[in-house]
């Protein structure tokens, strides 16, 4: 890679050992992808939830975070994915001390780099959206896939060390989604039904994100007859990255990516009915089982997903032996605060959580110590990943979920 | 002589270890039981088998960021594959492994979950985008 007199200062360890480790870190990577050189990012965004760090990744953390301050600061604006609990509610869902302990570890290491503890997943609906053509650094991959697409920012997924990295260096190699190259249409969806709901634009991702396959894909998605709204697109993404490891789609008239782009996949489309996204339902499907917990997370709910949860609880009550926990960031959950929504949502029985979102707060270990199994959701995105943390996962739109909820049995 | 593949250059230090094999994706956090050291994704072609100090051999990286971190913790804990070989991964994976100090190659002329078998030891070159097949004639 191109180095100029910085980065090459950096490399020296003329600006601290934190930043030395970094660019260090990033042109392997760079080098690995072929980057040319690197390219300034105007955000980072760093997943590292506990239970992903284990105790060498505080370690790390922490012996970052002893350096002077002058040579561990990030230098852009730097935010936090999700965290391991929420020291407000974590006892209730069977987390214990020892792990508290340890989030707290990794929030002052974090803290001390100047990292902003957002603890989000929705950053582009509750903190600051990137601009079309902005390069970024972030952390999670629903995150990316929006601010790639939607907003037509340029990012690749970037993990937690290599987030950290472009946040101590203020910048990321200049590979994949940072190159125009990248961005063309590679493959061509059809549909021929809309989705009705939250639940079946996650479905609908992970039908084209199963059919993708691969990181380097990049699906152009025709045929929709509405703009479905930004938490459509928002659990339509964070699906397709799941199942698909899909980091950037195109919506022509709709996303933000350009139409030569768009014009570059394959002009022989395949279409996606209303049979595909049964036949995806049906894949999780588990009619009349007891249930034992419901989550609604993954991504985080904005306020309007709140708002809908309160709405379809309201003069309802939870069945005794179910759990439904709601997951939204913490900006969200002040607001649904002051607005009565937490305290509606409480008095039915639910847990509002913040600035978690399940998957990252030690789900096996909540499932062993609460003898849960059955799960249900209205994510696609959190069914995918489940599967391998001993749940049995099922999806359901948000009103289904929520008449289980209360009867105790999926209906 | 040893069968040759060749492949872009990767990540880590030159390692010999024996192969685990699947047409199958991966990620730490959807497939992995980290503390037993097996895939327990039900789904996943390897259900059930250990990948501790193995050299997994897989298609395509997928899913979420978690792994960037987690193969570290892994290899910390004595509970990570030997090295990685896959015919093309995320920024996750190369992330991943770059901060855990583990080899990593992809991109051959080929399906690599094809061209090599469970059990097949392999020696892997990195630096030079090589991997070599010790077991078999070429």
């Amino acid at each position: 890679m191109r180095l100029n007199e910085e980065e090459r200062a950096m490399l020296a360890g003329a600006l601290g050992e934190p930043r030395r480790w970094a660019i260090a870190h990033q042109i392997a990577v760079g080098e690995f992808f072929d980057a040319e050189d690197f390219v300034p990012v105007g955000q980072a965004h760093i997943m590292a939830d506990t239970e992903s760090l284990g105790e060498s990744g505080l370690c790390f953390l922490e012996t970052l975070a002893a350096a002077p301050p002058g040579e561990r600061r990030v230098r852009v604006p730097t935010m936090t994915d999700p965290r391991g609990l929420d020291f407000a509610v974590y006892r209730r869902l069977g987390q214990t001390p020892a792990m508290a302990a340890r989030e707290a570890r990794a929030i002052a290491a974090l803290s001390a780099l100047g990292v902003l503890m957002t603890d989000t997943c929705i950053t582009y609906q509750t903190v600051m959206a990137p601009l079309r053509g902005e390069h970024v650094a972030y952390g999670d991959t629903g995150v990316v896939i929006y601010a790639n697409s939607v907003l037509g920012a340029r990012g690749n997924f970037e993990g937690g060390p290599s987030a950290l990295a472009a946040a101590l260096t203020g910048r990321t190699p200049r590979y994949g989604f940072h190159l125009d190259r990248h961005r063309r249409g590679t493959r061509r969806f059809r549909l021929e039904t809309m989705p009705r709901d939250l639940a079946e634009w996650g479905a609908l991702g992970g039908i084209i994100g199963e059919a993708c396959g691969s990181y380097w894909e990049v699906p152009v998605i025709e045929g929709l007859s509405t703009a479905p709204g930004a938490d459509a697109l928002k659990h339509f993404g964070a699906a397709l990255a799941s199942f698909g490891s899909v980091a950037l789609f195109h919506m022509p008239g709709i996303t933000a990516g350009t139409a030569q782009e768009a014009a570059a996949a394959p002009a022989a489309a395949r279409p996606v009915g209303r049979g595909d996204i049964d036949a995806f339902f049906a894949r999780y499907a588990a009619p009349g089982e007891k249930l034992d917990v419901v989550v609604f997370a993954a991504p985080q709910l904005s306020l309007f997903e709140i708002e809908r949860v309160a709405d379809g609880l309201a003069g309802r009550h939870i069945h005794p032996g179910v759990r439904v926990i709601v997951a939204t960031s913490p900006e969200v959950k002040h607001a649904a605060d002051r607005m009565g929504l937490t305290r509606r949502l409480e008095a039915a029985g639910a847990i509002v959580a913040a600035g978690i979102c399940f998957y990252q707060s030690y789900a096996r270990e909540m499932a062993e110590r609460n003898g849960w199994l059955r799960l249900l959701t209205n994510s696609a995105k959190l069914v995918n990943i489940l599967g391998g943390y001993g749940y049995r996962p099922s999806l359901a739109s948000l009103e289904r979920c929520l008449d289980a909820a209360v009867a105790g049995r999926i209906v | 002589m040893p069968i040759r593949l060749f492949c872009h250059p990767g990540i880590g230090p030159a390692v010999t270890g024996t192969a685990l094999v699947a047409a199958d994706n991966f990620s730490a956090r959807y497939d992995l039981d980290r503390d037993k050291g097996i895939f327990c994704r039900p789904t996943h072609k390897l259900a059930g088998q250990s990948y501790v100090d193995r050299i997994l051999v897989l298609d395509q990286a997928k899913g979420g960021v978690a792994s960037a971190w987690m193969l570290a913790e892994m290899s910390a804990r004595g509970r990570a594959p030997k090295a990685l070989v896959f015919n093309r991964v995320n920024p996750i994976l190369a992330q991943g492994a770059a901060f855990a100090g583990i080899s990593l190659v992809d991109r051959f002329d080929g399906d690599v979950t094809r061209l090599i078998r469970t059990g097949d030891v392999l020696r892997i070159d990195p630096a030079q985008g090589q991997v070599d097949i010790l077991n078999r004639d070429g």
